[in-house]
């Protein structure tokens, strides 16, 4: 059994997990509508299973306050259950399902929360964390695994409180050498998508026309990462690096760094919010006041 | 004499022209006898690379062959070896002397101020030979004189200092060997008793015998001369070296000088009986009065290993093995704790006294000492089933709160204000339609057809197009830097003017805020190299390919954007400066009117 596996293991049998942006203020004033959106992903889902046979694919549903895992395809062996449903392939059936079960549960947890008033943002962090949670565990199942990566489908813009925790899952990928590719489907620049892209190696790509969206992700997010080395992907031109702030969240282009743990500040602060480390008088501003002192005494 | 006769031959072939060949200050001059030849010789001193001559013993004449640094030689054929011997014995003294006043040139391009060792400049021009890129930024700064040497180093130390660690000086201890003890040379024929006496040994002797050093200090140069004084000590040491105490006894009954040899060393017995005062009594030991070492006679070896018996009158003419040595060993573990020229032995003499004052004064135990010792004693004396329980003052463990770091994540979050009724009904109503969505696809399946053939091939159009681009601007490999595609000079270039300008930077910075002529000074002198390095950054841009223009333009704005920064905090600080300075003489006038 282990050589046949080892036989039909070739170089690019890939682990493609998939952060699927479910938010619903997000998709509730596009034009195109989710259902749309949906069928694009699926069909690209079943073309990347479509090119191994050991490729596996695991979907993860990023809410507006909650993430889950939806579908596994390593564990969906059966495609007998959803036969009884017309139109539908099979093998999503449980995703869909899965799919509605876990917009229901959003939907109650945003009503016990209190009026978050935050930018409708996803929770990226929080998807992010699951997958590489996913994918360690990958890691670890023996050397025969597949190589993974992750693809980002993301239309929400940032938000920017989940700076930190985003950098840090970055961090995390590229210390894994797990690349994050990302699709970024809404409006504005996604700094923190870009970014991710950046720095762990991978793809990203804003495409102009949702209709087309299957094409552009079978053109440029199903190529494993074996073939990589050999098709030209398109690449952005430049990076968006901006940071935010550690005390109010706003991104920003120039502030405090701490030296200590490089937490990065807006405004001038007395003590370090993350290690507590405790700042010095800046010397500029300081000698200034001195000098100003100093000559005023021979005015007056 | 500094003229000889000689012959003056350019090569071994050569016959020789008779002349005289002259020495004077620093330079060698040869006048040929015959004023039609022209080969007239003028040698600089410093010029002479080497000189060679002829053995004595062989049979050739006395040849002198001196060749100088631009590699020619002259052979001078003297008339004996003496005067051969002679000149060359001038010639090196002036060589010496010239190698001398070369050093000290560099040392006089430096300004007054920072007097440089050798040593240093040597470290410095090392570290630069080292590493071309410090030289280059070098070259450029400090000798077109916008930055001096001095500035230049200054953030540099670390380049610096690990040399000089290691060069540091190790200190050199104490010879375990007893030369002060060493037997004196014999001469029977004369009956004379030779003492050799070096620096080394006189140390040794005032280091060993405080008795001896006091008597010097007090009669030398007063009572009688060094010679003298040490005539006596060697008197003395040569009769405790016969063993012959009777003698030992009259002699020291007669000169008095002699006695303060003979007797035992009075200021060491005093030391050592404060020593024992001060052994914290603390130490399980039993130590009494009777263990300072200058009293051990009664172990009975002498010098050279005999036993005899003792008298109890003239015990104090004899000294034993034991005591000599253990002396010699508590200086050696002492160590060579003075650091003075040690020609001049009064200094010798009188450095070692103020050590031992400056330790005797630290040693005194003081009230709050002795306090202190009994308060010890009385807490190591306890027993520790008799004691009461201890109550320390415990410090409290300050665990910081994890949820304080992760609540300062969310902070104080800044946001557009929105009606909170709103909010609720538009989240309703959006996971409303997305339910739907997922209902209608559930239902309907996927489109058919998912995708319109004229959205596809318009997606493959716009995705080559991008991709053909950015391979243009940016590479065929998404890792490659733009540098590599420069051409290498421009690439050195560009880096060089990196590192210059963050240099120039660095300077620039830290003088601010001006206090000093001197950081004024200064900072016009960066300032203007640094609108060099900008118009240079120009002039570079222009010259590039224009394809490569655009990336290079790019690369180039985060040091011109920083050279910008620079130049408006000039001006606005001069500014600053002549308004106040216009506000401040415009006070003045009032006042003065």
């Amino acid at each position: 059994m282990a050589t046949v596996a080892s036989k039909l293991y070739s170089d690019d049998v890939s682990l493609l997990v998939l952060l699927l942006d479910t938010n619903p203020l997000f998709w509730s004033n596009r034009s195109t509508t989710f259902s749309q959106f949906l069928s694009h992903v699926l069909a690209f889902l079943n073309a990347v299973l479509g090119l191994n046979q050991l490729n596996r694919v695991v979907v993860i549903a990023t809410g507006y306050c909650s993430c889950d895992y939806i579908y596994d395809s390593s564990l969906t062996l059966s495609g007998n259950s959803e036969s009884g449903r017309t139109g539908m392939p099979a093998l999503f059936g449980s995703l869909l399902e899965k799919l509605e079960d876990f917009i229901v549960k959003d939907e109650e947890l945003i009503k016990e929360q209190e009026h978050d008033e935050r930018i409708a943002s996803s929770l990226l962090s929080g998807s992010l964390s699951m997958a590489l949670c996913y994918i360690q565990r990958v890691f670890r199942s023996g050397h025969l695994h597949p190589q993974p990566r992750i693809l980002c489908l993301q239309g929400s813009p940032d938000g920017p409180e989940q700076y930190v925790a985003v950098m840090n899952s970055i961090f995390s990928a590229q210390r894994l050498m797990v690349p994050i590719d990302s699709c970024y489907i809404g409006t504005q620049n996604s700094a923190f998508l870009q970014q991710a892209s950046y720095i762990t190696g991978g793809v990203h790509h804003a495409p102009k026309q949702l209709d087309g969206l299957f094409q552009f992700l079978t053109t440029i997010f199903a190529t494993d990462l074996h073939t990589r080395s050999f098709v030209q992907l398109p690449k952005p031109v430049g990076v968006d690096f901006r940071a935010s702030c550690f005390c109010h969240k706003k991104t920003i282009d120039m502030g405090y760094v701490c030296s200590v743990c490089l937490s990065i500040f807006c405004e001038h602060h007395k003590k370090c919010s993350t290690c507590g480390s405790v700042f010095g008088q800046s010397k500029l501003d300081g000698a200034s006041t001195v000098s100003d002192k100093k000559r005023k005494a021979p005015d007056s | 004499m500094s003229d000889w006769q000689v012959k003056y031959k350019s090569s071994l072939k050569d016959r020789g022209t008779e002349g005289i060949l002259k020495l004077r200050e620093g330079i060698l001059l040869f006048v040929p006898n015959d004023p039609t030849s022209d080969s007239k010789l003028k040698v600089l001193t410093p010029n002479i690379k080497s000189q060679k001559y002829t053995k004595e013993g062989s049979k050739k004449p006395a040849w002198l062959n001196l060749s100088n640094k631009q590699g020619d030689s002259h052979i001078f054929e003297f008339q004996n070896y003496q005067d051969m011997h002679a000149c060359r014995a001038l010639i090196t003294k002036a060589l010496a002397k010239c190698e001398e006043e070369q050093p000290k040139k560099p040392a006089a391009v430096l300004t007054s101020a920072e007097q440089l060792s050798i040593a240093d400049l040597e470290l410095r021009f090392k570290v630069l030979r080292e590493n071309i890129e410090l030289q280059r930024l070098h070259k450029e700064f400090v000798e077109t004189k916008v930055l001096t040497e001095d500035e230049f180093w200054a953030t540099r130390k670390k380049l610096l200092g690990k040399d000089s660690i290691r060069k540091s000086k190790q200190q050199v201890g104490l010879k375990s060997m007893m030369v002060s003890g060493i037997k004196p040379s014999t001469d029977g024929r004369t009956n004379r008793v030779t003492f050799n006496l070096t620096s080394e040994i006189i140390f040794q002797i005032f280091a060993e015998k405080p008795a001896v050093r006091q008597a010097f200090i007090n009669y030398v140069p007063s009572k009688m001369t060094e010679k003298d004084f040490w005539t006596k000590y060697f008197r003395a040491e040569y009769l405790y070296s016969t063993k012959n105490t009777a003698v030992a006894a009259a002699e020291a009954a007669e000169d008095e000088e002699l006695a303060v040899f003979l007797k035992p060393d009075e200021i060491l017995a005093q030391e050592a009986r404060q020593k024992i005062r001060r052994v914290d009594p603390t130490l399980d030991m039993e130590a009494d009065q009777g263990d300072d070492y200058t009293h051990l006679m009664d172990h009975g070896i002498q010098r050279d290993g005999t036993m005899d018996v003792v008298e109890p009158q003239n015990g104090q003419f004899r000294r034993s093995l034991l005591q000599d040595l253990n002396r010699h060993a508590a200086v050696v573990l002492e160590g060579r704790n003075i650091d003075v020229d040690s020609e001049n032995t009064r200094s010798v003499a009188e450095a070692l006294a103020r050590v031992k004052q400056v330790s005797k004064a630290d040693g005194e135990t003081t009230k709050d000492a002795n306090q202190e010792r009994l308060a010890r004693m009385s807490r190591l004396a306890e027993m520790e089933d008799l004691q009461a329980p201890q109550n320390f003052p415990l410090a409290p463990l300050s665990i910081k709160d994890p949820r304080d770091y992760f609540e300062s994540q969310q902070g104080n979050v800044v946001n557009e204000p929105r009606g909170a009724g709103t909010l609720k009904r538009n989240v309703h109503e959006a996971y409303g339609s997305l339910k739907e969505s997922i209902l209608e696809i559930r239902t309907k399946g996927l489109r058919d057809p998912l995708i319109k053939p004229e959205v596809a091939f318009e997606v493959f159009r716009s995705l080559t197009q991008t991709i053909s681009t950015a391979k243009n601007i940016i590479g065929k490999n998404p890792r490659e830097s733009f540098l590599d595609r420069l051409p290498k000079s421009t690439r050195d270039e560009v880096l060089h003017h990196w590192t210059s300008i963050q240099e120039l930077l660095k300077h620039f910075w830290s003088s601010y805020p001006i206090t000093t002529t001197y950081l004024h000074t200064k900072v016009g002198k960066l300032k203007d190299a640094m609108s060099n390095s900008y118009s240079q950054l120009e002039a570079m841009k222009e010259s590039v390919q224009s394809e490569l223009r655009h990336q290079l333009s790019l690369l180039v704005r985060p040091m011109q954007q920083a050279l910008d920064a620079a130049f408006q905090h000039y001006d606005a600080d001069l500014q600053r400066r002549t308004a106040k300075s216009a506000r401040g003489s415009a006070g003045e006038a009032n006042g003065s009117v």
